[in-house]
């Protein structure tokens, strides 16, 4: 936009979202928040120039094979091949361009290429678990790679994941920074998760599971799944007084 | 509409580290310091797991981001990301940012880590700028007793910022 000629500052703000939509910081039925999450109460920000600019992440940030999980080695890795699509909108249902996506995800045995994860499920040569892509004109994004499989983690007796992938979004300025996880349809599993059901609002949660997508399905390939990941939208612009000047 | 916030779980290091992800500019910048620190647990133990990332303006306080209102700044990338080592460390390569909307300069700092569910938001202020620091708007809103877990001391290379997500000396987290 062109420079103001008053001495007022238009910048965007970010709606604060509503109550239940994400999990609480103290989640007793996670162990691992125990002692991690903050005891004293958060202060109000207020969303300055810093709070309403952010990274913008893209195609720099890229290389050949990002975006296919199944062929960043020399063989094909095990599991049902699966196609993730989706878009990454802003929470007015506006679709948010030229954004790095990041996922990192277990194998199809549920085994993650990781020094830490050593429970007895072979881990994969011809997979990493690793992706990015950035999003096109309208927002899209694709993945090729493996559908996950459930891990157990010894949160609880008998605790095991739902097949999940983990997601990261910068979207266009610092209130939209996400790190979730998407679900598939139906798992079995989620009853017992303590890292799903965290989520306090139930239509919030289901916003975390993808859609078996038999459109994007392709014959005798890979099933399809679609996820939109939606980040904060934005208030009415508002003027505030210019104090550097 | 938004979509929930989930942990980063313990594996984060699969897919969020980036090569030159520590260093915001690169090493032989004029003016750029290290940024240290280790991020603690309720009982005071490192955690091995987090990430840190970094978000901030260039030495003349502004954006390479179309919001800026003067006007984007190209090349400044103002961002910084490091996951923890073992011993709970991360270290950030950057410019002390310069003043933004007269406020003292600052870097807005988010962490991840297993066991949080959604990022932290932090602030780190310089403790070399006493003045700007003891007129600054957010700083002056924390309370005082508290205001000392956003300020970043003197190091050899730089300056050292821990971050304690919980307990004593527990750093000031923001709504943002
Ligand atoms: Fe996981």
């Amino acid at each position: 936009m062109a420079a103001p000629a008053s001495d007022k500052l238009i910048l965007p703000r970010y709606r604060r979202d509503p109550e239940g939509t994400h999990p609480p910081l103290a989640s007793p039925g996670y162990g691992s928040t125990k002692l991690r999450h903050p005891k004293q109460p958060l202060v109000l920000l207020p969303q300055k120039l810093t709070e309403v600019t952010g990274p913008l992440l893209g195609p720099g940030r890229l290389g050949e094979h990002d975006n296919d999980l199944t062929v960043q080695h020399d063989g094909e890795p095990q599991g049902q091949r699966i196609i993730v699509h989706g878009r990454l909108l802003d929470g007015d249902g506006r679709p948010i361009p030229d954004s790095l996506i990041e996922i990192w995800q277990a194998n199809a045995g549920g085994r993650y290429r990781h020094v830490n994860d050593n429970w007895p499920s072979p881990i994969d040569p011809n997979f990493t678990g690793a992706g990015r892509t950035v999003t096109d004109s309208e927002g899209r994004y694709e993945f090729t790679t493996i559908k996950p499989g459930a891990y157990p983690w010894r949160n609880h007796d008998n605790a095991w994941r739902p097949a999940h992938i983990h997601f990261s979004v910068f979207g266009q300025a610092f209130p939209q920074r996400l790190v979730t996880q998407m679900y598939f349809p139906d798992d079995p599993l989620f009853f017992q998760d303590p890292i799903f059901n965290s989520v306090p609002d139930e239509k919030a949660r289901q916003r975390m599971i993808s859609r078996y997508d038999h459109d994007r399905t392709t014959d005798h390939w890979a099933l399809g799944f679609e996820w939109d990941i939606v980040v904060r939208g934005q208030e009415q612009s508002v003027f505030e007084d210019e104090e550097d000047e | 509409m938004t979509t929930p916030s989930q942990t980063v779980g313990p594996f984060l290091a699969i897919g969020l580290p980036w090569e030159d992800g520590p260093t915001v500019v690169p090493e032989g910048t004029a003016g750029a310091v290290w940024i240290r620190g280790t991020v603690y647990d309720g009982d005071g133990d490192p955690i091995p797991d987090a990430l840190i990332e970094t978000w901030q303006a260039d030495p003349d306080g502004r954006f390479d981001h179309p919001d800026d209102p003067r006007g984007r700044v190209p090349g400044f990338r103002g961002f910084g990301r490091c996951p923890t080592g073992d011993d709970g460390t991360y270290q950030i390569l950057t410019q002390v940012p310069g003043v933004v909307q007269g406020q003292a300069p600052h870097i807005d700092v988010s962490v991840f880590a297993r066991g949080l569910l959604d990022r932290v938001v932090t602030r780190i202020y310089f403790a070399d700028e006493a003045e700007a620091n003891a007129a600054d708007e957010v700083l002056r809103s924390v309370p005082e007793s508290r205001r000392g877990t956003l300020i970043a001391e003197k190091a050899a290379d730089g300056y050292r910022f821990d971050v304690r997500l919980q307990g004593d000396g527990e750093t000031v987290f923001f709504d943002v």
